[in-house]
């Protein structure tokens, strides 16, 4: 499985889950698919940049980073959407973020370099 | 009359034991270690400013037998060019008769000294796999060691594995005798240094060195079929069967107790009835028991086919994954993995505590 595979997966997949936590605060629940769709689309868009990311650098420090960034960033910008909820939804995206460039520095084939 | 003096009779004993190095170009340092066939020296090759060591048989007045034997050994080496086997520099004869032949000094301790205070297993099964992949090249190259133990691997002063010791090693294949490598060895020594034989008859003499029957080796470490003395019979498997035990050995810290008598008939009876790993050293693990003891089958057949097969296993159980020998259970996968992912496992599970608390403090 290639890096950005596995960055789209796992970003989609906790993206998802980061989603569905939604269900325990009652007054979003009734706008829990819309919020687990766009949680998924910010994952997979996430999962997407770390991966690609991956690819081109090996390094699992820088990795890391760079994935926080991602994480934060999105997740900041869906908060500034929300217009609330800052912390709740800051720290849980950072630390997906967090988890996805991680997984993509570890595991996933690394392109063989090319002949010469 | 005046009577000498303990330190005088100790100093001439010296001279006297000490080697006569004068038809070679090296310098004798002192003694390294004694064996049953031949002694170990220290020794400085002025040539080349550097100190070797020099094998040197123990009496001068052997049968021409164990001359040409000692010369195989020599020859043997020489052609097992890889980083972990020790290179020969320079085969000849002494003044006094006695044949030798002078290689790379390691500077080191021997397996068995250097697990004494070496407790980590990831750090053994490291050096385990150095060791089968020096037995895989020598395999490879047609010649079998016949005598694996931990007192005949050194590791060196930067961790470097070495594999000693080839003098009862017996040569396999017709066709690795006839390599390129082996035509570099048909060229002879000049001078008083000594006649080597051609390398055709390297063959010829590893296969009758032993007639059938005898038991060559070292008991503790040596497969069924050695102890047994088909000397004939005798194939790659019965490395593997020894380095079976070598594993046996740096996972446990003792030999294969139940081999300790090689009575030839119950050999094999009693290769089966060895203590398992796990029971003398409960960290072992089920794989690396099941790798050991794939390695020590008393029958030939349901061991490793070769030393690469159990170095590949070996490499298995550094990363965490599953071994050939060993069929695991969906819960022992699902350890292994968590086991091998923990950092990723600490990760989620520090997101969904997060996650959890965050459900938590929205309720209250």
């Amino acid at each position: 499985m290639s890096k950005p595979v596995i960055g789209i997966l796992l970003g989609a997949i906790l993206g998802a889950v980061d989603g569905l936590t939604a269900w325990f605060t009652p007054a979003v629940r009734d706008q829990l698919g819309g919020i687990v769709i766009g949680s998924t689309i910010k994952g997979i868009i996430a999962g997407i940049a770390i991966g690609f990311f991956a690819k081109k650098f090996h390094s699992l420090p820088i990795g890391i980073l760079f994935g926080l960034i991602v994480g934060a960033l999105l997740a900041y910008l869906t908060a500034l959407m929300q217009g609330g909820y800052y912390f709740q939804i800051i720290l849980p995206g950072t630390m997906v973020g967090l988890i996805v460039g991680f997984a993509t520095q570890k595991y996933g084939k690394t392109p063989a370099p090319a002949n010469s | 009359m005046k009577w000498l003096s303990d330190d005088k009779l100790r100093h001439l004993q010296a001279i006297v034991s000490d080697r006569d190095f004068s038809s070679t170009k090296y310098t004798f340092v002192r003694e390294l270690a004694r064996g049953g066939m031949g002694t170990v020296y220290l020794a400085q090759d002025p040539e080349l400013s550097r100190q070797v060591a020099i094998k040197v048989l123990n009496t001068p007045d052997v049968t021409d037998d164990v001359r040409r034997r000692m010369f195989r050994e020599a020859q043997i080496i020489a052609r097992l060019e890889h980083p972990g086997i020790v290179p020969v520099h320079d085969v000849g004869v002494l003044a006094d008769g006695r044949v030798f032949y002078a290689m790379k000094l390691v500077r080191g301790s021997r397996l068995d000294e250097y697990t004494a205070r070496e407790d980590s297993l990831r750090d053994r099964l490291r050096k385990f796999q150095a060791v089968c992949d020096a037995v895989a090249f020598a395999h490879a190259q047609g010649v079998i060691h016949r005598d694996l133990k931990p007192q005949n691997i050194m590791i060196g002063s930067f961790g470097e594995v070495l594999v000693l010791d080839w003098g009862v090693a017996k040569i396999l294949s017709e066709s690795a005798a006839h390599s390129s490598e082996a035509d570099t060895l048909k060229r002879k020594t000049a001078g008083e240094r000594g006649t080597i034989a051609d390398y055709e008859s390297l063959r010829d003499d590893s296969a009758d060195d032993t007639t059938h029957g005898t038991i060559i080796g070292t008991p503790n470490y040596m497969s069924p079929e050695q102890a047994r003395g088909e000397i004939k019979q005798l194939d790659e498997r019965s490395d593997i069967y020894s380095l079976g035990a070598v594993l046996y050995f740096l996972l446990t810290n003792q030999s294969p107790a139940a081999s300790k008598a090689p009575s030839s008939q119950n050999h094999a009876m009693e290769a089966e009835s060895i203590p398992r790993p796990r029971s003398i050293n409960a960290k072992v693990s089920k794989p690396a028991e099941a790798v050991c003891l794939k390695a020590m089958a008393p029958e030939n057949t349901k061991r490793y086919s070769s030393a690469t097969e159990l170095s590949v296993d070996i490499g298995r159980l550094l990363d965490a994954e599953p071994v050939s020998a060993y069929r695991e259970n969906a819960l022992e996968k699902l350890g292994r993995w968590l086991g091998k992912n923990r950092f990723l496992v600490f990760l989620v599970l520090a997101y969904l505590l997060m996650r959890i608390f965050f459900i938590l403090t929205a309720r209250s």
